[in-house]
């Protein structure tokens, strides 16, 4: 069995409660981190353990606390993003709900670590039933002196607010989240300022996901060295996967990086190959922006290494070969799945969350749906699949937040990776608007 | 004590240099260049949400986009993107390439393309026409075809009070009305609503705009999505004659155009610097109220861009002819003519030749429709 540092205790019966998670040994990292440590050495642990943003971007954790601007008499926030709508992704959910003090205490140790004396959990709005179960354990961790006034006697403050979102997408960008946590509408902010130096109420602000959080308490307890050996190079720690699709076992699996992509998606402890009778076709590996992989480039990179469940080996050969772990939601395509329709659908999500505030996005994300839309019902052209590549590559990189490039991609690499499907879409209208109907490849069948 | 003054930075746009005050962003850069030396107007880049005396606008339509070759003197580094030229700050020896670099001209074209898919290309029928951003903007850099075949989106027409009417689907979403009301008049009742595509700008339950200074919105939309009800349909803004004019108003500064159709006044607008900004906002009792000579001094005519519609068929005393210009049209027009086939005179191959050309083009349209 792989190391377990996020899910060991999920099991266990009443962990959503405060006495069975403490019994467990919940909360031994606030009061190490509260008694014996300053805020400077928290931060170098992170540091240290090398955690990168789970969130999908990838960026050390420690070096973005690094990052907080520190004027004197400006209050400092810590805004944890939980608004996790990716299709495809859906870890943090499972961590919320099952185990929610490990989130809290993540929070209070990495409030202390930033010096922030109130923090937030901003939960998506579809939610609620999570909110609920996270109000009630901060309840729970503020009646046994762990949170709001004087922590443990230390003299430090810290208030948790958990805010319900609205439902949209767009709000886990972080400073979209930030705007909509500020009672406004969640477009976007320019950057720069960051987050960090102007962020939530044009304070200092550090925006982290659910699950990057989470890894402190185990950070803290067992030191950040230990935690930078787990994993493989600068790819540190276990990560949750998120794994859907045409799998015989569906779930959220703790891996540590470096486990490869073959034993992911075959053995028995994690996903347990493609369901009887059906073959791999494609798989989207972080969530429904990354780019789409066809079969032959999953199990090996282009130079025949193995890939492997980590930041780098799966972009490795970037966009032409690669694609990105991003947020961990491992979606895997046998060959019955249509990649237009696919590709059609995401798009559709894509258009229907873009927040409007830039043209390209806005505009384009629209027409590649209307475009892609068409193909996949028989009214195709030609051109349009160069029309498509074209619209993508503008979008791509000309917008304010990277909902752009998180709409482009999926395209972009579906045709470059599938554009026989998408030909024969065009040239048999009849055949491809047929429910069901799916292209398959004479050299894979 | 003696004045510090603060410390200029010199910067370099599309190879000419300029030093400007730090703070200033690289698009106020480019106008300080254009303001000192009018023929490098062709430089500055478009803004269709940026508005100047509007703070914070600006950054959404990706229009000014322009490339950073060199960071900054200290980080000679070029930025990974195209950055927007309207809200990014200049540096100590900035090197930025805006008319000069292909990936940037190629990338305007395309936010061109996209601004216009869902507009309606309603221009015959458009009170802006003639005086609208979105019109120079496709006409400087946009391309004469479209590729977007789809259904466009459409919206209801909306009576914003009595003297503003809201036409949505006109509007590419620079959100400069919301930061009018928002920052010009005291009490904001309007905003977007919606997401994507689907956004649109409304009063919350279609409220009226009920407040003195909302006639506004009109002169800072720069397409004719928000138009004057006093002005809709009475004419075509080249064939009336704007002048200056000012009057004693307790509620604003009075300085404003006057447009006659003949002795009529047909409408009272604000006045637009060289950017097309208006720098002193004018109430609506004067925009909307004051349509009588009476009510206004005149100063004189009002000075019109050469290259705008509006100066056609007005005489202008001080006009500098530019002889060259047809020659640089014409030279950006010709493309060298493939005449290497041979030349046919015989009147049976040229029948054949006309028959073939039919069936091609009869077999072409007849693909389309299979289509």
């Amino acid at each position: 069995m792989a190391r377990k540092i996020l899910t060991e205790h999920i099991n266990v019966p009443g962990i959503e409660t405060f006495d069975v998670y403490r019994k467990h040994g919940g909360y031994t990292a606030v009061e190490k981190v509260i008694k014996t440590m300053t805020p400077e050495e928290v931060v170098e642990e992170a540091k240290k353990s090398g955690v990168r943003g789970r969130g999908g971007a990838g960026f050390p954790m420690g070096m973005k606390w690094g990052f907080l601007a520190k004027p004197e008499g400006v209050p400092r926030y810590l805004v944890c993003n939980a608004d996790e709508s990716e299709p495809g992704t859906f870890k943090d959910h499972h961590l919320m709900k099952s185990i929610p003090h490990l989130l809290i205490e993540g929070m209070i140790v990495s409030s202390f670590a930033l010096g922030a004396n109130k923090s937030f959990i901003y939960v998506r709005g579809e939610l609620m039933y999570v909110i609920r179960i996270l109000e009630k354990a901060i309840e729970e961790a503020k009646a046994k002196g762990f949170l709001g006034k004087n922590i443990l006697g230390s003299g430090y403050d810290l208030e948790l607010v958990v805010q319900p979102g609205g439902g949209a997408y767009i709000c886990g960008e972080e400073t979209a989240l930030l705007e909509s946590l500020e009672g406004k509408r969640g477009n976007p902010r320019n950057k720069p300022p960051f987050p960090a130096v102007k962020g939530l109420y044009q304070s200092p602000t550090v925006v982290n996901n659910v699950e990057s959080i989470s890894n402190m308490p185990w950070i803290i307890n067992n030191g950040g060295d230990a935690y930078a050996a787990i994993g493989i190079g600068r790819s540190t720690g276990t990560k949750l996967i998120s794994a859907s699709g045409h799998i015989r076992k569906p779930g959220v699996y703790e891996i540590e990086l470096g486990v490869s992509v073959d034993e992911f998606l075959n053995s028995d402890e994690y996903c347990g190959g493609i369901r009887d009778g059906h073959y791999l076709k494609a798989l989207v590996a972080g969530g429904s922006s990354v780019p789409i992989l066809p079969a032959h480039l999953i199990t090996k990179t282009a130079n025949g290494e193995d890939r492997l469940m980590s930041y780098e080996s799966l972009s490795d050969g970037s966009f032409a070969t690669g694609t990105m772990l991003g947020s961990g939601g491992f979606i895997v395509f046998d060959e019955t799945a249509c990649i237009v329709r696919n590709t059609w659908n995401f798009s559709r999500f894509y258009h229907h969350e873009s927040c409007g505030q830039c043209s390209p996005c806005r505009e384009g994300t629209g027409w590649m749906e209307k475009v892609l839309h068409r193909i996949e019902h028989g009214h195709g052209n030609m051109h349009d699949i160069d029309l498509l590549v074209d619209i993508s590559k503008k979008i791509e990189g000309n917008t304010i937040c990277p909902l752009g490039d998180a709409a482009a991609w999926p395209v972009a690499s579906a045709i470059r990776h599938f554009r026989d499907e998408f030909v024969w879409h065009i040239t048999h209208p009849h055949e491809a608007s047929q429910p069901g109907a799916v292209y398959r490849d004479a050299v894979l069948a | 004590m003696e004045e510090v003054k603060p410390q200029l930075i010199k910067i370099t746009f599309d190879g000419i240099e300029v030093e400007v005050a730090p703070g200033t962003t690289i698009m106020q850069a480019a106008r300080k260049i254009a303001e000192a030396d009018e023929s490098q107007a062709g430089l500055v880049p478009p803004a269709m949400c940026y508005y100047k005396p509007l703070p914070s606008s600006g950054g959404k339509c990706r229009a000014c986009l322009v490339r950073v070759a060199q960071g900054s003197a200290k980080d000679p580094r070029p930025m990974p993107k195209l950055v927007p030229s309207c809200i990014t700050q200049v540096q100590e020896g900035m090197v930025v390439e805006n008319t000069t670099n292909d990936a940037v001209l190629e990338t305007r074209k395309s936010i061109v393309e996209f601004l216009l898919i869902n507009h309606p290309l309603d221009c015959p029928i458009c009170d802006q026409a003639g005086e609208c951003h979105l019109q120079d903007f496709a006409f400087e850099h946009g391309s004469a075809k479209t590729r977007y075949e789809e259904e466009r989106r459409t919206f209801d027409k909306i009576d914003i009070g009595p003297n503003i009417q809201l036409h949505m689907t006109r509007c590419i979403l620079c959100y400069r009305c919301v930061y009018t009301a928002d920052q010009i008049t005291n009490k904001r009742e309007h905003g977007v609503m919606g997401r994507g595509d689907a956004a649109e700008i409304s009063t919350y339950i279609s409220n009226a705009i009920d407040n003195e200074f909302s006639g506004n919105v009109i002169d800072v939309c720069p397409v004719g999505a928000l138009t004057d009800k006093t002005f809709r349909f009475k004419n075509r803004v080249w064939f009336s004659k704007p002048e200056d004019a000012h009057c004693e108003c307790d509620k604003c500064s009075g300085k404003a155009i006057v447009w006659y159709r003949g002795d009529e006044v047909i409408r009272v607008t604000a006045r637009k610097n060289v950017w097309g900004e208006v720098n002193e906002f004018i109430c609506n009792t004067c925009r909307f109220d004051r349509k009588k000579t009476s009510d206004w001094v005149l100063e004189g005519p009002t000075k019109v861009k050469r290259s705008s519609v509006i100066s056609a068929n007005k005489y202008r005393a001080n006009l500098v002819p530019k002889p060259d210009f047809a020659m640089k049209l014409a030279a950006t027009q010709f493309k060298p003519i493939d005449d290497s086939r041979p030349y046919v005179t015989d009147t049976e191959t040229i029948r054949e030749q006309s028959i073939e050309n039919n069936d091609k083009a009869n077999h072409r349209s007849l693909l389309s429709q299979n289509n």
